[in-house]
C-alpha cells in the first residue's frame, strides 16, 4: 500500500479509544477499543465498502477519519495533507472537500429547516455564495438528486424516506467535495427504495468523480456499490481485497462465515450452499480477547491465536488478510 | 378446500387518526395449513403486521378497528372472541415472537421467571414444574449453562441471546402455530443465520405451522415453503417459494427481486428500480394499488382492483397485465 498521486485517503494505523469513568472520582477504569489500529488507503473516485456487524467500529472509522472524533493515535492523509496537524481553521477549510451521508433520513434533517434552508446552509457557513446565488445553486442541487426545486420551501416531514435521503445527498453534495462518507445511507429505506438511492450515487460519482467510503452491514449491496471491500471485526480490519476477489475467494474464517450467513434471494441456490454457523455473539470491544479478535467465534483458531495478533498482511497483491492460516484458502 | 389450521377471510383493519382513517389492511384471505411454513413479505406500511396482529385481535383499540373477516383457528373464530377466551389462545395454542427482543421482555422480571409465567397459566403447571421445564426451554434454544442463567435479568443476556428467550417463550405451550414477526431484523447476519437455523431445527422436532413475516425476501427463501408478497394492504400474489421466485409474475414482485443484489452474482449491471413510494393508504384503493407504480399498467388498473386468480397451480396474483406478454390476461 505505498500512497502515489491516484491515491486521495490514506489511513495510518488509525485508533479511537472512548475511556470508560467510574466512581466518585470518576477515574478512567478502561477504554471502549472502537478502533484499534486499522491502516488503508482509498484511490481518487473508487468507492471502498466497509462491512462488519453492528459495534465493529466502521461508522467510528468513518467519523474518525472525517475528525468528528479527535482520534487516540494515527495519521490520516487526505489530498497530501495530514489532517490531524492542521490547525481549526485549516480543518475548518478542508471540511469542504469531504462530506457525509448519515444512515437515519428521518433523525439527520432539522425539521424546523425548509428544504431550501437545508441545501443552502453549507454554501452559507462556508460563504461559498450569497443571495440569489444561493437560491440558484440549491435549484440546481435539488435537480441533480431529482427532487423538483419547487419542493424548496416544504419541510422534511412532507417527504418520504427516500426523498429526505435524496435532500442529504443534496447538503452532501452543495460544497462540491471530492469524499463522501455514506454511513448506511440506505439501511433505514424500504427494499424499492433503497435501489433508487444506490443508482443515484452510483450516478453522481460518475458526474463529479466522486470518491466514497461506503459503510453498511447488507453485504450484498456493498458488493454491488464498491470496487474494493474491507472487512471489519471488533476494530480491526480482517480482510481487505478487491471486490469480486473477496467475495469469490474469501481467505480469513470471519469473511467467509459472513459471506455463507448473507440469506440469497432463490431458495434453490439457498438450499444448496454450504454454510459456516458462527457460535456465540461479538465479545465486547471494551474487553477484547487477546491476540486475534475473532479467535473466540473462529472454527480455525489455534493455541497461537491467542498469544499473537496476526499482522494484516498482503497475501496477494492488493489482497490484504489478518489471519495466520489465510495459505489454507489460496 | 384443504384442511387449514388457521384461515383468514376477508380480512379488513383500519386505523382512525386524526390525520384520517388509514386503510391499513384491505380484505386479506389466506390459509395455513399444519406444519406449514409460510411467508409473508412486503415493504412497511403494506399492512403485513397489522394482518398478524389482527388475527388476534392484538391492534391498540382505539385507534384500530377490524370492520370485516374471520380467522378460524380449531373451528373457532378468533375475532369474535372474548377477550378472556383469547388469552388462552395467545401465548398457548398460538405463540408469537416480536422484531425487538429489547423491548418485548420484562426488564424487571428475570428470564426464569418470564418463562415460568405461560407455563403455570395455560399449562396449569406448579412453580417446580414450571422451572424445571423453563430451563430445559432455554437448553432447546441453545443457552449455555441454561439453569444458571434462569435468574438473569433481560439485560445481561446478547440481543441474539433474548430473541432464543422469545423463541423458547413462544414454544413452551407446545404451541400449533407460532408467528414471528421481522423475528431476525433487528439482528446481525451472522446470529440472523443462527436463529433461523434454530427455528428451523425446532420446527422439524416440534412440528408447528409458522407464519414468518418479513422485508427480507433473502429470508424468505431460505425459510418458507409458501410465500405471500403483499402491498397496499392486499396479498397481490402467493406461491410455492420455489414457483415465486422462479416464476414471480405480479409486477411489484418482479421488480422488488430484480432490484435487489446478490452476494453469488458476478454481474455488475445498474440495478432496476421501482420508481415512485409506497401508497399511504389515506383512502381504500379503488384501482390496483400498484398501478402508479408499474410500467405494464393500462386502462383496467386505473379503474378496478384485481383479486388474487390463479396463473399456474397453486400460483395466484391480483393483477389485470400477463407480463409475459404485456397483454391482458385472458
Amino acid at each position: 500500500m505505498s500512497a502515489n498521486n491516484d491515491t486521495l485517503l490514506r489511513v495510518e494505523d488509525l485508533k479511537m479509544h472512548f475511556p470508560i469513568y467510574r466512581g466518585v472520582f470518576q477515574r478512567k477504569v478502561g477504554a471502549v477499543r472502537a478502533v484499534d489500529g486499522v491502516t488503508f488507503d482509498i484511490k481518487r473516485g473508487e468507492t471502498l465498502g466497509l462491512v462488519g456487524e453492528s459495534g465493529c467500529g466502521k461508522s467510528t472509522t468513518g467519523r474518525t477519519i472525517l475528525q468528528l472524533y479527535k482520534p487516540t493515535d494515527g495519521n490520516v492523509h487526505f489530498e497530501g495533507s495530514n489532517l490531524l496537524k492542521l490547525k481549526h481553521e485549516e480543518m475548518r477549510q478542508m471540511r469542504r472537500k469531504m462530506q457525509m451521508i448519515f444512515q437515519d433520513p428521518y433523525a439527520s434533517l432539522n425539521p424546523r429547516m425548509t428544504v431550501g434552508q437545508l441545501v443552502g446552509e453549507p454554501l452559507m457557513v462556508h460563504n461559498v455564495a450569497t443571495g440569489t446565488e444561493i437560491k440558484e445553486r440549491v435549484d440546481h442541487l435539488l435537480e441533480i438528486v431529482g427532487l423538483n426545486p419547487a419542493f424548496e420551501s416544504r419541510y422534511p416531514h412532507e417527504f418520504s424516506g427516500g426523498q429526505r435521503q435524496r435532500i442529504g445527498v443534496a447538503r452532501a453534495l452543495a460544497l462540491q467535495p471530492s469524499f463522501i462518507i455514506c454511513d448506511e445511507p440506505i439501511s433505514a429505506l424500504d427494499v424499492s427504495i433503497q435501489a433508487q438511492v444506490v443508482n443515484l450515487l452510483e450516478e453522481l460519482q460518475e458526474q463529479f468523480n466522486l470518491t466514497y467510503l461506503f459503510i453498511a452491514h447488507d453485504l450484498s449491496m456493498v458488493k454491488h456499490i464498491s470496487d474494493r471491500v474491507a472487512v471489519m471485526y471488533l476494530g480491526v480490519f480482517m480482510e481487505l481485497a478487491d471486490r469480486d476477489d473477496l467475495y469469490a475467494n474469501p481467505l480469513h474464517p470471519y469473511t467467509q462465515a459472513l459471506l455463507s450467513a448473507v440469506p440469497i434471494p432463490d431458495p434453490i441456490a439457498d438450499a444448496k450452499r454450504q454454510r459456516t454457523i458462527l457460535e456465540g455473539d461479538v465479545p465486547s470491544p471494551a474487553n477484547p480477547p487477546s491476540g486475534c479478535r475473532f479467535r473466540t467465534r473462529c472454527p480455525i483458531a489455534e493455541a497461537q491465536c491467542a498469544e499473537s495478533r496476526p499482522e494484516f498482511r498482503e497475501i496477494k497483491p492488493g489482497h490484504f488478510v489478518a489471519c495466520f492460516f489465510a495459505e489454507r484458502y489460496l | 378446500m384443504p384442511d387449514y389450521i388457521l384461515d383468514v377471510q376477508g380480512l379488513e383493519t383500519v386505523f382512525n387518526t386524526p390525520e384520517g382513517t388509514v386503510h391499513a389492511v384491505n380484505g386479506v384471505s389466506f390459509g395455513l395449513k399444519e406444519g406449514e411454513t409460510l411467508g409473508v413479505v412486503g415493504e412497511s406500511g403494506c399492512g403485513k403486521s397489522v394482518t398478524m396482529l389482527s388475527t388476534l385481535k392484538l391492534i391498540p383499540s382505539p385507534p384500530g378497528v377490524i370492520k370485516e373477516g374471520k380467522a378460524i383457528f380449531a373451528g373457532q373464530d378468533l375475532i369474535q372472541m372474548s377477550d378472556e377466551e383469547l388469552r388462552h389462545v395467545r401465548g398457548g395454542q398460538i405463540g408469537m415472537i416480536f422484531q425487538d427482543p429489547m423491548t418485548s421482555l420484562n426488564p424487571v422480571l428475570t428470564i426464569g421467571k418470564q418463562l415460568e409465567e405461560p407455563l403455570m397459566l395455560h399449562v396449569g403447571m406448579t412453580k417446580n414444574q414450571a422451572a424445571d421445564r423453563a430451563a430445559e426451554l432455554l437448553e432447546m434454544v441453545g443457552i449455555p449453562k441454561a439453569k444458571e442463567r434462569l435468574g438473569d435479568y433481560p439485560h445481561q443476556y446478547s440481543g441474539g441471546m433474548r430473541q432464543r428467550v422469545m423463541i423458547a417463550m413462544a414454544l413452551s405451550c407446545s404451541p400449533q402455530v407460532l408467528i414471528a414477526d421481522e423475528p431476525t431484523t433487528a439482528l446481525d447476519v451472522t446470529i440472523q443465520a443462527q436463529i433461523m437455523d434454530l427455528v428451523k431445527r425446532l420446527r422439524e422436532e416440534l412440528g408447528m405451522a409458522i407464519i414468518w413475516i418479513t422485508h427480507d425476501l433473502g429470508v424468505v427463501a431460505g425459510i418458507a415453503q409458501r410465500v405471500a408478497v403483499m402491498y397496499g394492504g392486499y396479498i397481490i400474489e402467493e406461491a410455492m417459494v420455489n414457483e415465486l421466485f422462479a416464476n414471480p409474475s405480479h409486477p411489484y414482485t418482479i421488480g422488488l427481486l430484480a432490484s435487489l443484489p446478490r452476494v453469488d452474482q458476478t454481474t455488475h449491471e445498474k440495478l432496476f428500480s421501482i420508481e415512485g413510494a409506497p401508497p399511504t393508504l389515506y383512502q381504500k384503493p379503488d384501482a390496483c394499488p400498484f398501478a402508479p407504480r408499474c410500467k405494464w399498467a393500462m386502462e383496467r388498473c386505473w379503474k378496478e382492483n384485481p383479486v388474487l386468480e390463479p396463473v399456474a397451480p397453486e400460483h395466484r396474483i391480483a393483477c389485470w397485465v400477463d407480463t409475459k406478454t404485456g397483454r391482458p390476461r385472458s
